[in-house]
């Protein structure tokens, strides 16, 4: 069953089209990759269905349930949590609390909460610090945990993205250049990780530049080309259509 | 319509001292991000400047009140206020350029507690006027057009802030030096990497804003005759309020923000209540930022993810 | 308990040791203030605690304030406005109705967190400078308008079908104008009505302590890591599923409810009050407070309240024939705090935490 439907998704910043007649489906436990060139309005469609700016036109369903309309936090708490191409972790706060953010959204405690402390929010607290420190070991960050987020490597702030993001409990995971900046080693061990979160249940859409990373770690893929689908199917499929070879590969080198 | 055409003139000359002074929180914030509380100060102590240089040359040195002592005047206080303004910027703004956004303001509120506070022990805590032979410089003239009185003091006033607008707007749009101004108010490191000296753009925004502010100190001393120390505070908040209505950063921004804002007092006080005139300023202002968060021509900020 | 101490250990860098007999100490001085200083001046005690009681207000306020800009970093310069809610809310309540103060005091506080919710929901898209405008554009409406009474409303009856609306209102008097409200009742607590300025300092003192304890704990809850969040990058708070403007809003009544209660405090202490004591100047003050004492630290904004109030007083004291420099070398005392101490005289550990490592990278 399809995880995420995306239909007939239009996009438009004054004259120019950034997505156009989109139509694609993720499927609950797979990879989905999306490649193209530079411009090509791939972190646009994260940023429509993450409900950072509205579609002109189309539709995103989730779950069954329309996402239009919603904010982005109300579509984070309805599962789906990504990270930014350009690093966005909470630069003077700890590793730790960068992760606690994430779970915000899964617990309740309020004003009373805060102040009064009653057995039912102290517990929340303890469930929170488990939950991270969980993330936390699995993204190999839990040594640094009391550093300021600000003040890791480039690669540790990538993975404290991840962490952050698999904090809010997600069912779809979307991850933006999740690999850029990174040197080879690096790269494969985070493409080791996402394999990982997805053999935990977690469905994954990703938008990688670089081929050769998600020609690897993808079960499907889908190729855009001036805000239009180009091709779609698996990696060998996509590698040997030659609309993609004319407007992607062929470009490029 | 008598009563409307009147209180739009009124309006257009108040609005024109708010537009000069808007044009110096405008431009400091353009280059710096930065809002200069204590540019309301500078705009006082131009005014308290101006007295000082008129009571030296007319009175004391016996000059003839005419155009040409007016023009050593306005020239005379602009140059000292922008040494004042050179000086602010070197003592308090400068060391605080990487502190953050809290640090400068709360250094400029205090720098205008010292400036008004250096005036009062200066000149006294009472008003002080303009004297009556200034008068003589701007004749006594008063036209009846559509039922409006307009009398020649306005419409010097308002002829001047042109002027100062116009030549401010050419020097900005049309010189080299305006065009450096333009893209270290963009972005500072390209700006540097093009090869222009940023510091010194901002010492020049630093030059030029508390002179025309100072300016508009002089044309508020001519237009009402009598000034006082906490001149500033109201004028200054006025000021900030229309840079930000036209959109703060934005020097025509600063212009039209100021003249809409003083037809707005106007005619509120005309035609609603002198009594909530400054409130409803301030309701129109929220108005129009809740329909344009920016401000009139502020630009939209689309945040680059 | 095994987990709480758990909890304490993960923020070990986030909170300092032996806090407790620091608190101890503190709080004994605090205790002995009164009684030791009538020891020490005699009757010249009295403008000391007066002194003091200036100081906790100040402090409530700058608190209250701290929620706004330090936690949730939203540029709020109109703070005033809300203390004012608070203190007319209780004067014009205990003048006109007579209901006692201690009932007052949280329906002040409610007053103005509600006249929060109302008017900041409207703007809370607004960025940085142009909400600071704006705050500052509340503040100066809510004066005006206590300053103007409702009876200065009849121009409204120039609008078509509101003549009547006009009639009601022009002879109403509720704020009392320029004036003000005076005669407001005291605090009185089984038959013990407070007059003194020491029955004040302790009420002040169980109050400010009270608002201590409460935002320490509000700092380090789920509330105040979201608040954190959003001062930190607010459209990525966004994305992790903190709903942005609900914990803006939050910030707002918050901080406004406990601006509010202080001026119903205020009020009941000093019993007069009128327009000007809530000019946009208090704001200044108040946003100065937590500005120099160090932004988002509880220990700083107490020390910053001290600064703003404390110090003008000792200025007065040993400037005896130089009064008139007092606001002079005031103004000129905030640039330089600034210029040497941009982050505050005690600034949170947070900040303290990336200067040190800032620091020990430059040095490696």
């Amino acid at each position: 069953m399809a995880l995420l439907e995306v239909s007939d998704l239009t996009k438009n910043f004054g004259g120019l089209t950034a997505v156009s007649h989109l139509d694609f489906h993720i499927d609950e436990g797979d990879i989905l990759g999306m490649i193209g060139p530079n411009g090509a309005g791939k972190t646009t469609v994260f940023n429509l269905i993450t409900g950072i700016y509205p579609p002109n036109s189309g539709e995103i369903r989730f779950n069954g349930g329309s996402l239009l309309g919603l904010k982005p936090h109300s579509i984070t708490e309805r599962g789906i949590a990504r990270t930014f191409q350009t690093i966005r972790v909470f630069p003077n706060l700890t590793v730790m609390e960068n992760v606690m953010a994430g779970r915000h959204c899964r617990t309740r405690a309020g004003l009373m909460g805060a102040i009064v402390r009653p057995q039912s929010q102290q517990q929340e607290e303890v469930s929170i610090l488990q939950e991270v420190e969980r993330h936390l070991r699995f993204m190999h960050l839990w040594p640094y945990r009391d550093e300021l987020a600000k003040n890791l490597p480039y690669g540790d702030q990538r993975r404290l993205e991840i962490a952050r993001a698999l904090a809010t409990d997600p069912r779809l995971l979307i991850l933006d250049e999740p690999a850029a900046g990174l040197n080879e080693q690096e790269g494969r061990q985070l493409m080791d990780l996402i394999g990982q979160i997805r053999t935990s249940g977690i469905t994954i859409f990703l938008i990688e530049h670089d081929m050769k990373v998600v020609m690897g770690v993808s079960d499907r893929i889908v190729v855009l080309d001036n805000g239009e689908k180009i091709a779609a199917g698996t990696p060998a499929e996509v590698q040997t259509n030659p609309r993609v070879i004319e407007a992607y590969l062929g470009r490029e080198e | 319509m008598g009563q409307f055409l009147q209180q739009l003139i009124n309006g257009l000359t108040i609005g024109s001292f708010y537009a000069l002074i808007a044009l110096g929180y405008t431009m400091v914030y353009g280059v710096l991000k930065l809002i200069n509380f204590a540019h309301g100060d500078l705009f006082m102590l131009g005014a308290y400047v101006g007295l000082v240089t008129l009571m030296g040359l007319v009175v004391n040195m016996g000059m003839s009140a005419s155009l040409l002592v007016l023009l050593a005047i306005f020239l005379i206080v602009m140059v000292v206020i922008a040494l004042v303004g050179i000086v602010l910027e070197r003592v308090a703004y400068r060391p605080l350029y990487r502190a953050g956004r809290l640090p400068p303001v709360v250094s400029a509120l205090g720098a205008a507690i010292f400036i008004q506070n250096a005036v009062m022990l200066l000149y006294g805590a009472r008003y002080r006027t303009y004297p009556e032979e200034f008068k003589a410089i701007v004749p006594e003239v008063i036209w009846t057009v559509g039922g409006a009185r307009i009398s020649l003091m306005q419409v010097v006033m308002l002829a001047i802030a042109f002027v100062l607008m116009a030549g401010l707007y050419i020097f900005v749009q049309y010189t080299r030096v305006g065009t450096a101004m333009r893209a270290v108010s963009l972005d500072h490191d390209i700006a540097r990497l093009m090869g222009i000296d940023v510091y010194r753009i901002i010492a020049l925004v630093f030059i030029i804003g508390p002179a025309l502010g100072a300016a508009g100190g002089v044309m508020v001393g001519l237009f009402y005759g009598r000034i006082y120390f906490t001149l500033g505070w109201g004028y200054g908040l006025k000021a900030f309020t229309a840079a930000i209505l036209g959109g703060i950063g934005n020097i025509p921004g600063a212009m039209i923000g100021g003249l809409l804002l003083g037809v707005i007092e106007a005619l509120a006080t005309g035609f609603v209540s002198d009594a909530w005139k400054n409130a409803i300023a301030f309701v129109v202002l929220i108005l129009i930022l809740i329909w344009r968060p920016t401000g009139l021509l502020g630009e939209r900020v689309v945040e680059k993810l | 308990m095994n987990a709480m101490k758990k909890i304490k250990g993960q923020f070990s860098r986030l909170q300092g040791l032996s806090e407790r007999r620091k608190n101890l100490i503190i709080a004994l001085l605090a205790l002995l203030f009164p009684p030791f200083t009538h020891l020490l001046l005699g009757m010249g005690a009295n403008r000391w605690t007066q002194v003091a009681n200036f100081f906790f207000i100040y402090a409530s306020l700058g608190l209250s304030l701290n929620i706004i800009l330090g936690y949730a970093g939203l540029f709020q310069l109109g703070h005033a406005a809300f203390y004012a809610i608070g203190a007319y809310t209780t004067a014009v309540l205990s003048t006109k109705l007579g209901i006692p103060i201690l009932l007052l005091l949280p329906l002040s506080g409610l007053v103005a967190a509600i006249f929060a919710i109302l008017i900041s929901r409207p703007i809370l898209h607004l960025r940085g400078d142009y909400l600071c405008i704006v705050t500052i554009g509340f503040g100066e409406i809510v004066r005006i308008a206590l300053r103007n009474d409702a009876s200065s409303l009849a121009f409204l009856g120039k609008i078509p079908g509101l003549s009547g609306f006009a009639e009601k209102v022009s002879g109403l008097v509720i704020t009392g104008g320029p004036n003000g409200i005076f005669g407001i009742s005291r605090p009185s607590l089984f038959g013990f009505t407070l007059r003194q300025q020491w029955h004040y300092y302790y009420l002040f003192l169980v109050f400010v302590a009270l608002t201590v304890f409460a935002m320490r704990r509000l700092e380090n809850s789920r509330l105040g890591r979201a608040w954190a969040c959003i001062r930190e990058d607010e459209l990525a708070a966004e994305a992790m599923g903190i709903d942005t403007v609900q914990m803006k809003l939050l910030a707002f009544a918050v901080g406004a409810a406990w601006a509010g209660v202080t001026g119903g405090l205020y009020a009941s202490w000093i019993t007069v009050i009128a327009p000007e004591s809530f000019s946009f100047w208090e704001s200044v003050i108040m946003f100065c407070i937590v500005v120099l004492g160090g932004t988002g630290s509880i220990p700083g904004v107490l020390v910053g309240a001290a600064g703003m109030v404390v110090l003008p007083e000792l200025l007065r004291q040993v400037l005896l024939n130089i009064q008139q420099w007092r606001m002079l070398l005031f103004g000129a005392a905030m640039v330089l705090m600034m210029v040497f101490r941009p982050q505050g005289l005690w600034p949170s550990r947070r900040v303290r935490l990336g200067m040190e490592e800032e620091e020990s990278l430059a040095a490696s």
